[in-house]
């Protein structure tokens, strides 16, 4: 356990330094509330950007964070570094996926800002399921790419479909369709109801597959690669 | 300390080891010495335990490899080439992390920095630092836990002779307080300062072992005694009795400007045995 508090320790000193990373996490939190504060548009769905904005944060923070920090560990061979003073594999990862959910967290906390009081345990907690999923696809992109080059080119295709796909379902009903497959769609009609009465089966039931599927694919990857690759 | 019993190692079709012993006593200071590509980090990798062998048997503090509790490997300190840097973050961040997993106090951090000369560079940030710094800073990590066994995978490739010697003196003062020293070099000055034992490896086998002195006399065929005269001229003499009149009378003349014995260097033993040279690798004639 204090090996996990120690990766945690580490990659918050790390971050403050690392600008890539760093962006990734205030980016969206700071747009959400510039512009839920600056822009008023005749019909615009109320609370709109802090809807659209928290999808994309979860489709995109965790993942790229994630991906990057495992990714440029093994390119560096500061992670061998770590395993070999005994941090474990389960640990190092533990520790990396508790600091990027709970940064996350706090982003989504700050978006939270916009929302009505009563709605913001209801959206914590869907992001909170949302950034968990992320998080795991994330860490199977660093454990399946050998640098950070590799892990870039591998986790742009996949942080865009997952991070804009909800986005373009509001233009294209063809879109609509193809997304609902995705847990970010999902999560992002579970946002625009904000009533656990508004939960509805197919909600759970595709967040719940792309969870399993995605934890599948992570032991799949970590199976075959091990952690270093 | 350290015992290894026929490590054989292939990646593909290529043998990288066969059959390589090993017996390191407590406080010695071993050197394994080879060409690029020799096989040096691989029997490193498997003595660390990051690789396994094919076959055989490595045994590290009086237990099998794989056996090595948690408590045992914080008794390992382990620098290899390769090994990176927090580079966004400072040198004492870089071992607070360190300093947290083996559970040694912070004050160690800032007494091993000064100890390898990088005091005034506590709070640079890794990246920013020489390459000579960063050596001494990946030092300063494995010698920041006082460890009973060191490895140290070509500590100085690279590296400018002041920086090689200060590093030179940090591994003797480890030797002192009773670490045992494993490194891999290709640098026979080096190991010949250095270390108590070594052993050559060529094409995954060692081709001979001993203390450095020893070996070199072992192959001392020539057995001369070279002479160069204030006058210029070079002469060379038998490295026996007969020869200690005239090595007299030109010593009571005044006539030496300089005399060496023609004992082989490590390099020499090296390129005698396999043809090769140690610091590249590639095939040098031997005369």
């Amino acid at each position: 356990m204090r090996n996990i508090g120690v990766i945690i320790r580490k990659q918050l000193k790390d971050t403050i330094k690392n600008k890539t990373v760093l962006i990734q996490f205030v980016m969206f939190p700071v747009l959400t509330l510039i512009f839920e504060h600056a822009i008023s548009i005749p019909d615009m769905p109320e609370l709109f950007f802090t809807k659209l904005f928290s999808v994309m944060y979860m489709g995109m923070a965790p993942l790229t964070a994630v991906a990057a920090i495992i990714s440029e560990e093994k390119e560096k061979n500061t992670l061998r570094v770590l395993m070999m003073a005994n941090v474990k594999p389960w640990e190092y990862l533990a520790g990396i996926g508790i600091y990027v959910w709970t940064i996350c967290m706090a982003g989504a906390g700050v978006m939270a800002t916009s929302l009505p009081a009563g709605d913001v345990p209801f959206f914590l907690g869907v992001m909170a399921t949302g950034f968990l999923i992320s998080i795991a696809v994330g860490a199977c992109v660093g454990i399946a790419a050998p640098n950070q080059m590799v892990s870039t080119s591998m986790v742009m295709p996949v942080m865009l479909v997952f991070s804009f796909a909800p986005m373009l379902a509001m233009f294209n009903d063809k879109i609509e369709k193809v997304a609902k497959i995705f847990y970010t769609q999902q999560i992002r009609m579970l946002l625009n109801n904000m009533t656990l009465d508004g939960i509805r089966p197919e909600n759970i039931a595709v967040v719940a597959v792309n969870a399993v599927l995605a934890l599948i694919l992570f032991f799949a990857v970590f199976r075959r690669k091990g952690l270093e690759g | 300390m350290i015992k290894t019993i026929g490590i054989c190692k292939s990646f593909s079709d290529r043998k990288v080891l066969s059959g390589i012993d090993l017996d390191i006593k407590p406080g010695m200071i071993f050197g394994l010495l080879g060409p690029s590509g020799a096989g040096k980090t691989t029997l490193i990798k498997i003595i660390t335990g990051q690789l396994a062998p094919d076959s055989g048997e490595v045994n590290v503090l009086g237990r099998n490899v794989s056996e090595l509790t948690g408590e045992d490997k914080k008794k390992i300190g382990i620098m290899m080439d390769n090994h990176g840097m927090y580079d966004r973050m400072s040198c004492t961040d870089n071992l607070k992390i360190f300093a947290d997993i083996y559970g040694v106090p912070y004050s160690e951090i800032s007494r091993t920095l000064k100890e390898v000369g990088l005091g005034d560079a506590a709070k640079t940030p890794a990246m920013k630092l020489s390459k000579g710094m960063r050596a001494r800073l990946h030092l300063a990590r494995v010698l920041m836990i006082s460890p009973k066994i060191l490895f140290l995978d070509e500590p100085t490739s690279g590296l400018d002779p002041m920086t090689m010697k200060y590093i030179h003196k940090l591994i003797t003062e480890q030797k002192d307080k009773g670490c045992t020293v494993f490194l891999t070099t290709h640098n026979m000055e080096e190991a010949t300062v250095l270390c108590d034992e070594v052993a050559l490896l060529n094409e995954g086998k060692i081709v001979e072992r001993g203390a450095p002195d020893q070996v070199c006399r072992r192959y001392n065929h020539q057995k001369k005694i070279n002479i160069h005269l204030v006058s210029g001229e070079d002469i060379e003499l038998a490295h026996e009795a007969g020869s200690a009149e005239e090595l007299e009378k030109l010593m009571s003349q005044g006539k030496i400007e300089t005399i060496h014995s023609s004992e082989p260097t490590l390099e020499t033993v090296f390129i005698e045995l396999t043809g090769r040279k140690l610091d590249n690798g590639e095939e040098a004639q031997y005369a």
